[in-house]
């Protein structure tokens, strides 16, 4: 059995926006495409929490969307567990390795409102996936798997007579995570899984979800916004930017000795709790357009290092003295000045 | 004496009657904002901040009515005003910025357009001075090229400038206060930085007062002067904000802090505290935070406690003397 459950070679994904062929035609107007996901590799090794971060529109949804199914990938190759998934070689829609594939993975969606049907009962909900799976199942070993996967979560057995609109958001959520764990997955993917919920609530879910990954051994790839929340969670992070991962390296390391200008300007700007009354330097300029993104590197308009390479040709991830990867010219070259941390006392 | 406060809430209650009884979202808030200061106010969905803000600005919508209580601007009371005469005071004297931009923006206008008009609305100003001036906020609030994006709508701005406008908006009339509602929610991490900014800067050269709605402790901890914490309609604990976060009194504070992420510690498990907030028709008697408390006594059930000042610091606890320093 390898170490590692999750492959991404070179996965692209691009979306047609172009307006409707009519306007095409008529206005003469272009083809539009989107590269949501431009060229991403990565692994995720079995047990591990790889978190995942960027702002809105970085592509990092869309990878979580790429390795379960929802979309198929434009380019490249996904492996998990040794099955070819998509890409060159993959398995058939039948072949039963596939199938075993798809159930060992689950996702985990950030709107608790918006993932459960109303009109359900939780017991229903939580059952869904052990009946698509065997509908030969009889209803009190499904009952029975139903009562222990509410108690797995912290939820009583009488919960699941209720409906979702029942239940406050914080244990919507662990609604879901019960209905995820119904198939005794291995691997999670948590889309923005505490985004929604209050911070008292956020604790409860991301110490519920830690447990569960100790007492099953279960996979985590992490999906947030949030640098506090994926510094806490993940063994190791990657960090988008426009469709591509810029930085890829342990979380102590990420953190503690950030190298891509990107990942130094994101980590600058989280608001620290310890950082009272101090101001941070904010960094100028926004994420540009995706669909008219810069030509070379993404980030050199808003890049203080950048230089005429930049401008003119991408970087590719490389391995980094130390631990990790980075995509930056300027890290490559060593023209990039060590970074003075900011002072936070704990 | 000392100097009277720029806004003074004294034991404001706000009701929402439903079919099912009057819920009461704001109980007996009382605080008071210096001129130039900016008050955070964090608290969990429903603790009943937003409503504060808006009760202020005299926006409470219907049903939902203020029904006890006093609030007063420069000494002069504003709840009572008829509708006509508390238009006025909204952005003449108090402006608002709230969660999302592209909702407080009209979407059919320009920009510059609804800036003249907020601005020839309550400053005797002719249109090309209004224009002027329109021009010279939205570069104070950092859009470049100000002269030419003035004639641009909405839609044309990004979520960070469109907040920015927002911003530029709110000081048009040149308030005393503004209330910031949830002003960087909507927003990316490296925009959020850069509002805050802007935010924080243009109210401290203006000697604008702010009031900082928001559930995000770190933009309280890095903005605010003084914060208010806030619980199921009550204020629980108030003070100067390095106070509250490094030496919270309220049980419910100390809870909310060491519940947070924080990129400058390694834990294995957050803080957590268990259940939720109360709905506002399910308030337990007592102390309302008792159930969820760690260390509630007897007392805890039957009495509530009041506000009591503990040093700089005020906090609502019939433990908060014991609960000192009890930060993780």
């Amino acid at each position: 059995m390898s170490d590692l459950l999750v492959r991404l070679v070179d996965v692209a994904r691009t979306f047609d926006v172009s307006p409707p062929l009519l306007n095409r035609v008529l206005e003469r107007k272009p083809r539009v495409l989107l590269k949501a996901v431009d060229g991403v590799s990565l692994s995720i090794r079995r047990g591990e929490t790889l978190g995942l971060v960027g702002e809105s529109g970085c592509g990092k949804s869309t990878v979580a969307r790429l390795i379960v199914g929802l979309y198929a990938p434009t380019r490249g190759r996904i492996e998990y567990d040794g099955v070819v998934l998509a890409g060159d070689g993959a398995a058939l829609a039948d072949d039963a390795r596939l199938r075993r594939a798809r159930r060992s993975m689950q996702m985990i969606f950030q709107d608790p409102y918006a993932s459960l049907n109303p009109r359900w009962r939780v017991s229903d909900i939580v059952a869904e996936p052990l009946v698509v799976q065997d509908a030969a199942l009889p209803r009190d070993e499904v009952d029975g798997r139903v009562e222990t996967l509410l108690a797995q979560v912290g939820l009583a057995a009488a919960d699941g007579s209720k409906y979702p609109h029942q239940f406050s958001g914080g244990q919507r959520q662990r609604i879901s995570i019960a209905r995820a764990l119904a198939t005794e997955p291995a691997f999670l993917v948590c889309d923005e899984p505490t985004s929604a919920l209050d911070v008292s609530v956020q604790a409860q879910v991301l110490n519920l979800m830690r447990d569960l990954q100790r007492r099953l051994g279960l996979t985590y790839l992490f999906i947030s916004h949030n640098l506090a929340v994926v510094h806490h969670i993940a063994d190791r992070v990657g960090v988008m930017y426009l469709g591509r991962i810029v930085e890829l390296a342990p979380t102590a390391r990420l953190f503690g000795n950030p190298h891509h200008p990107y990942t130094r300007m994101l980590l600058d700007a989280v608001p620290d709790l310890r950082m009272t009354g101090s101001s941070r330097t904010a960094v100028a300029g926004e994420v540009p357009n995706p669909l008219d993104p810069p030509p070379g590197c993404a980030f050199h308009p808003r890049c203080p290092h950048a230089d005429d390479r930049c401008r003119r040709e991408a970087p590719s991830l490389r391995a980094v003295e130390g631990d990790g990867e980075v995509a930056c010219h300027a890290v490559e070259q060593g023209r990039l000045p060590a970074r003075v941390a900011p002072v936070r006392t704990v | 004496m000392p100097p009277e406060p720029l806004l003074a809430v004294d034991r404001l209650r706000v009701e929402f009657p439903t079919r099912r009884g009057t819920l009461v979202a704001v109980h007996d808030v009382s605080f008071e904002i210096a001129r130039g200061e900016v008050l955070g106010v964090v608290g969990e969905s429903g603790a009943g901040k937003s409503i504060t803000g808006a009760a202020i600005i005299g926006l409470v919508d219907p049903p939902g009515r203020i029904a006890a209580g006093e609030i007063r601007l420069d000494g002069r009371r504003i709840d009572d005003l008829p509708p006509g005469q508390m238009r006025k005071v909204r952005g003449r004297e108090i402006g608002a910025v709230f969660q999302d931009p592209l909702t407080s923006l009209n979407p059919l206008y320009t920009v510059g357009r609804q800036i003249v008009e907020t601005i020839r609305t309550h400053l005797p100003l002719g249109e090309g001075e209004a224009r002027a001036r329109a021009i010279a906020l939205l570069e104070e609030v950092g859009i470049p090229a100000a002269e030419r994006r003035i004639d641009h709508y909405p839609h044309q701005f990004s979520g960070g400038m469109r907040q920015r406008v927002v911003i530029a908006l709110a000081l048009a009339a040149q308030p005393k206060l503004i209330i910031a509602d949830e002003p960087t929610t909507a927003l990316d991490v490296s925009i959020q930085a850069q509002i805050i900014q802007v935010l924080k800067g243009l109210c401290r050269d203006h000697h604008t007062a702010v009031m900082l709605v928001t559930h995000d402790m770190g933009v309280i901890a890095e903005t605010a002067d003084r914060v208010a914490v806030m619980y199921a309609g009550r204020i629980v604990e108030v003070g100067p904000v390095a106070d509250v976060i490094h030496r919270p009194r309220h049980p419910y504070t100390v809870g909310l802090m060491g519940s947070i992420p924080s990129i400058g510690a390694t834990v294995e498990r957050l803080a957590q505290i268990d259940g939720t907030m109360p709905r506002l028709d399910a308030v337990p008697d007592g102390c309302a935070f008792h159930p969820r408390c760690p260390r509630a006594i007897g007392r805890c059930r039957t009495g509530r406690p009041e506000l009591v000042a503990l040093g700089s610091t005020s906090a609502a606890c019939w433990l908060a003397d014991a609960a000192d320093g009890a930060a993780p």
